[in-house]
């Protein structure tokens, strides 16, 4: 069952996390950094999809769970084919 | 009132719709990335000139908006309406404040000459053109989604007001709900790619 109590510590985490991503901005590590960046927002996301929108709650929606991943990626295939173009034009 | 109510189904007729703007917003990103990977130095230039600390506090406002909001349909699941209710005003006022926000941020921009066509922002490097061209367009378009969704909170609200939704028929602040969320999850990705540029 939904508690109060969960959704505040997911958004306590979002929150860390959030300040987490400000702090790692200003390091000079290179392409790292942004990879690191974009991880911790990709989990972020999923704290968000799971926990406030329900997906880990609710039963029956596996095939719906398995159309978000193709959707996902879908995504991922068409930013990794533009980058081989682009990067190699 | 006829007419069979179906809830799953609806609900998976706005996962369908969110599908959708995961890949329009998704496509957007990928403009974004090609133009960054041919003008990073520019990139990383222009980004230094957004305000940060504005960007993160519309991270962290959107985030406490998804926290009312899903903190509103558990309280109506739990027939809390007095608690759903003033949850579902927080998370309206979260949204407006958003707005406010992002106004204010365009504002300073705009004063400084940089908005877009203006000849002092055309005359600067092409990458930069480029990013506040995606700047631009890209929170503008997530801005109009954060409109329509403060639209469909005070609708919702209303419809809770008036008990067409209760816990036995929540549909609508569900899906509602859910468009809210991803609203959230699209500014979770901008704000790094935009603010963030190392």
């Amino acid at each position: 069952m939904l508690k109060y109590g969960t959704f505040v510590k997911v958004w306590l985490a979002l929150v860390l996390l959030t300040g987490l991503t400000l702090s790692l901005a200003g390091r000079p590590w290179g392409p790292l950094n942004m990879l690191t960046v974009l991880a911790i927002a990709t989990f972020k996301s999923g704290l968000v999809a799971s926990y406030f929108m329900h997906l880990s709650y609710e039963k029956g929606l596996g095939w719906l769970k398995g159309m978000i991943l193709g959707v996902i990626l879908l995504l991922a295939i068409l930013i990794g084919l533009t980058f081989f173009d682009i990067a190699y034009r | 009132m006829g007419g069979e109510r179906d809830e799953k189904g609806s609900k998976i007729g706005m996962w369908l719709f969110l599908l959708s703007e995961i890949l329009f917003f998704g496509a957007l990103f990928v403009l974004y990335g090609t133009y960054r990977y041919k003008h990073p130095l520019d990139f990383h230039l222009a980004s230094a000139d957004l305000n940060r600390i504005l960007g993160a506090l519309h991270t962290l406002i959107l985030i406490t908006s998804s926290l009312t909001m899903a903190i509103s349909i558990t309280a109506l699941r739990k027939r809390d309406r007095m608690i759903s209710l003033l949850a579902l005003a927080a998370t309206l006022l979260l949204g407006l404040l958003f707005l406010v926000n992002k106004g204010l941020e365009w504002s300073v921009k705009f004063g400084h000459e940089l908005y877009p066509n203006a000849p002092r922002l055309l005359s600067r490097p092409k990458g930069e053109v480029l990013f506040y061209g995606l700047y631009y367009s890209i929170t503008g378009l997530h801005a109009l989604h954060v409109l329509v969704g403060v639209v469909l909170i005070s609708i919702v609200a209303f419809l809770v007001v008036k008990k067409r939704i209760d816990e036995k028929k929540m549909a609508p602040l569900e899906n509602v709900g859910l468009y809210w969320h991803l609203v959230d999850i699209i500014w979770i990705f901008i704000f790094p790619l935009f603010y963030l540029i190392p």
